[in-house]
């Protein structure tokens, strides 16, 4: 089974998105701020007549958010609504070698919340992480 | 599922709909014939087209149901109030079933052999139609997948938002008049694939009317009154969605009306009503919205034992209790958990009181009045707007960000600059007293998480108003324009801020949030007793007619005036070419009408121009403007006037003349000038073509129709003659002539003759000469 994945990096460190979830990778700037929204929430941004709700990645895992003008994003879009999810850097699409694979310990800190599993690609472990739980933020892990 | 089952259920359901009407008919006459037929045809049909698939419920019934019709037509059997109910009630089991059988949720009772058993000549039981289901969810036909609708839409809406950003591109880049020119085209194209496409997802409003002849009836026979019903503006047309979100509200106010509304047949007897009681929902259309009326004419709201209950409940303290006027009482049936129903009836006490109602007529950007006499009966009306997706707005900005805000919320727009407000300080709370009345002030930097303002002698104030009649100041740096945006709901991310209601683009192709009146007031937590009438400086019944609102814009010579917002139909664009002098004044042609223009004495030069579109409810007139400026409150007093200048008065520091709207209608449209004042147009000929056909096109496009020898017909403007009638051409001073031809083609290069149907180029004729037009004006 072929499986691609988008590689990221994010947080000082590479992980991987399942491209399935992912629509495109684009430059996102002059985002709209959306006062009140949760903090790890960016604001909006428009990408091609459409309004996409920017998540900071960094923001959602507890990191720090990045400041730089122009920043790498990939669109991701979840029960109908687009994001764009922005990440320190978009790297390169692989082709996984093998299923996911469930992860061997209980990840501590920032990467718990939003790690799925581990996937070997190009020789390389990396972490699976999963788009939803990003965009939903640590606020819905504390409800949950 | 297979297709042909889908379209034998779409048939069946329209059918049912159709029906629903004449249902009730033959009810009031069992012995109409044509009701019969119509209904014996039904089952007949359905008897028929069940056969095909395996439907043995739906078969067996409508089967039998024919049988005992056939054996009525046939004159074996009389229609009795027996067999009538007994058909009413395979009816509605038919109508279950085929829900059943679309795959919609529902059980149905299995007791078809009961059903059946009462259509029997022996069958003495009196059985009343069990009540006819809540509507379902997708009554409506579906030929073409709504879906699909609803997807041309959502394309259509990104058309209209990629096109506005073109639009700002291609402003930015300079770029040349032929490319704005061929720009111009797609856009006009997009307005109208807008239009078309909105149309498509338009239903006539019947179908929300259809089931409440057969709804009333039940009611009635349940709680054993009598009511006639009457259903006006069916032919209305409203967006499907917007459709299907009235159909919960209208089924309850419904429902109440027959149930608490209606007295029992003795009581309307003993008060000298007539015994019938008499319910009325009427639809009509009004500019961009729709008006439903649901009137009856039953006992009336009890507005004592509503505001005892609400105090009693707390809703309203007992000192402000007193001091409400008659429509504000009559509006606490609004207000949560009140009722003055003695009991709690089978119908009403499901514990869905009117609150919900309004609560769901203002989630569709709706609003709900209510009127009512004790013994008199009761009005309610609902306002909705057309269609879900496009909302007319108001972009502000506060802290440098800008916001949108739907204007159906918005009940004035105030300058804490001006002398009408005064701000006061409780305890770090913001009161402002607008002409004698304190509002809270909620300020958008706040809550935003911005620096408050540090000037706040300078602010606007936005007053919106709330569910209940309740308002409440917005405070905001700036008030920018009025803009149609296509509203996206936000994603649950933004949404759970508790501020807005969507999202948007605006023209320059920035993400726009749009803010949510009600959810605004909910965070800033604000208590209803904050809103006090300061008894100090309220003049009771003059208070009762609010300021007037005007539009204030820049006239084509740069003047500020101000125009009664009320009378402003819209604003539109036209070209220069559309305006011609004819007869003294001015005339422009907007799509095949023409309107008298006011507001600049010589057709203005410069290729484009803003015009007011100004109603007094019946005519319009256009008024040339530079720009419109702002939304303000004129000012209560007004100093000196004169022609169409009702007042000079000070706004925002400027002098403001306010346009006396009585001069302008008068000039163009008063009885006693009406040959000086409109364009006259004199038709030559005995063809029948001219006074039977053109004369009322001509009228209706505001000319004064003459005939030789009418007063005035010498100096007509114009001449119009058939070009193919025989005699001479008379001469007629300086009217210009307009020859119609009988045939589509002219008969040669010479021939400037228009074509007698082609209203278009007549109509142009008449407004003055002009260059040829490739193009539709939108």
């Amino acid at each position: 089974m072929t499986r691609l994945l988008l590689v990221v990096s994010l947080a000082g460190e590479r992980i991987a998105f399942s491209a399935a979830d992912i629509e495109a990778v684009v430059e996102i700037e002059g985002i709209v701020a959306a006062p009140g929204a949760p903090p790890h929430v960016a604001g909006l941004s428009a990408l091609r007549s459409r309004v996409l709700t920017v998540i900071d990645c960094a923001a959602a895992i507890g990191a720090e958010r990045g400041e730089a003008p122009v920043r790498d994003a990939v669109v991701a879009v979840i029960d109908g609504h687009p994001y764009a999810l922005l990440v320190d850097g978009v790297e390169d699409m692989v082709e996984a070698e093998g299923d996911p694979a469930p992860l061997p310990q209980r990840l501590s800190g920032r990467w718990a919340r939003v790690g799925k599993g581990m996937v070997e690609a190009e020789g390389r472990l990396l972490l699976l992480v999963d788009v939803a739980a990003l965009i939903a933020g640590p606020a819905a892990a504390e409800a949950a | 599922m297979d297709e042909l089952l889908t379209e034998f259920i779409a048939e069946t359901r329209e059918m049912l709909e159709a029906l629903s009407g004449g249902l009730v008919a033959w009810e009031a006459a069992p012995h109409d014939r044509a009701r019969l037929d119509e209904i014996f045809r039904f089952v007949h049909t359905v008897k028929g087209n069940s056969g095909f698939f395996d439907l043995p419920r739906i078969r067996a019934l409508s089967h039998a149901a024919e049988d005992a019709l056939a054996a009525v037509r046939d004159g074996r059997r009389k229609a009795d109030a027996a067999l009538v109910s007994a058909v009413l009630a395979i009816i509605d089991r038919l109508d279950e079933l085929v829900e059943q059988a679309s795959g919609g949720q529902g059980s149905t009772e299995d007791d078809d052999e009961r059903l059946i058993l009462a259509l029997s000549e022996e069958s003495r039981e009196q059985m009343v139609a069990a009540p006819s289901a809540a509507p379902k969810a997708a009554t409506h036909t579906i030929r073409l997948p709504v879906e699909l609708l609803d997807r041309m839409m959502s394309g259509v809406s990104d058309l209209v938002l990629a096109r506005n950003e073109l639009a700002r591109r291609l402003r930015e880049s300079g770029a040349g008049v032929d490319l704005a020119a061929c720009f111009d085209r797609v856009s006009m194209s997009i307005a109208d694939l807008r239009d078309a496409v909105t149309r498509t997802r338009m239903q006539r409003i019947d179908s929300l009317f259809a089931p409440l002849p057969r709804m009333v009836r039940d009611l009635a026979a349940e709680t054993g009154k009598e009511v006639a019903l009457s259903i006006d503006g069916g032919d209305v047309e409203l967006d499907r969605e917007m459709i299907e979100m009235l159909r919960d509200p209208l089924t309850h106010i419904i429902r109440n009306a027959v149930d608490h509304g209606i007295e029992r047949p003795e009581d309307r007897r003993r008060s000298g009503k007539r015994v019938p009681g008499c319910l009325a929902v009427c639809a009509r259309q009004a500019g961009n919205q729709i008006l439903i009326e649901i009137s009856d004419d039953g006992r009336g709201i009890d507005t004592e034992a509503l505001v005892a209950r609400a105090v009693a409940t707390g809703a309203v303290r007992a000192d402000r209790a007193a001091r409400l006027g008659a429509a504000e009482r009559a509006a606490l049936i609004f207000e949560p958990g009140l009722s003055t129903a003695p009991e709690v009836t089978v119908l009403s006490g499901r514990g869905v009181g009117m609150d919900v109602v309004r609560a769901n007529i203002e989630r569709i950007g709706g609003l709900i009045d209510v009127a009512s006499r004790k013994g008199e009966g009761t009005a309610l009306t609902l306002r909705v707007p057309l269609t879900l997706t496009i909302i007319p707005a108001l972009t502000l900005s506060a802290a440098g960000q800008t916001f949108a805000i739907p204007r159906s919320a918005i009940d004035e727009i105030v300058r804490t600059r001006g002398g009408a407000v005064a701000l006061e300080r409780v305890g770090g709370a913001v009161i402002a007293r607008i002409r004698g009345r304190r509002t809270p002030v909620v300020s958008l930097r706040g809550l935003i998480g911005a620096q408050l303002s540090s000037d706040e002698a300078d602010q606007h104030l936005l007053v919106l108003k709330l569910p209940g009649g309740r308002t409440y100041a917005l405070a905001v740096d700036e008030v920018h324009d009025h803009e149609e945006l296509v509203v996206k709901p936000a994603s649950p991310a933004i949404m759970s801020a508790g501020l807005y209601a969507g999202t948007t683009l605006a023209d320059d192709g920035r993400p726009l949030l749009l803010l949510d009146p009600s959810a605004i007031a909910a965070r800033a937590a604000l208590s209803e007793h904050v809103e006090e009438t300061d008894t100090a400086t309220v003049v009771p019944d003059a208070e009762a007619t609010p300021a007037l609102q005007a539009l204030l814009f820049r006239g084509i010579d740069g003047g500020s005036r101000m125009v009664a917002l009320g009378a402003v139909d819209r604003i539109e664009e036209v070209a220069t070419d559309e305006v011609a002098a004819s007869a003294g004044c001015l005339h422009v042609t907007l799509g095949d009408r023409i309107l008298p223009l006011e507001g600049c004495a010589a057709p203005p030069s410069d290729g484009r121009v803003k015009l007011l579109l100004l109603t007094d409810g019946t005519v319009e007139i256009g008024y040339a403007v530079q720009e419109a400026v702002d939304i303000v409150t004129v000012p209560a007093t007004l100093f000196g006037g004169e022609g169409e200048i009702a007042g000079v008065a000070l706004v925002g520091g400027e002098q403001v003349e306010l346009l006396d709207l009585h001069c302008l209608f008068a000039r163009h449209f008063a009885a006693t000038a009406p040959a000086e004042a409109r364009p006259s147009c004199l038709l030559d000929g005995a063809d029948p073509f001219l006074d039977t056909i053109l004369r009322p096109v001509l009228e209706g496009a505001g000319y004064h129709v003459l005939r030789p020898g009418d007063a005035g017909a010498d100096s007509a403007g114009f001449l119009i003659r058939l070009a193919d009638a025989d005699g001479e051409e008379p001469v007629h001073g300086k009217a210009r002539i307009i020859r119609l031809r009988s045939h589509p083609e002219p008969a040669g290069a010479e021939d400037d003759s228009i074509h007698r149907y082609d209203r278009e180029a007549l109509l142009r004729a008449l407004a003055g000469p002009r260059r040829h037009r490739g193009r539709k004006q939108a």
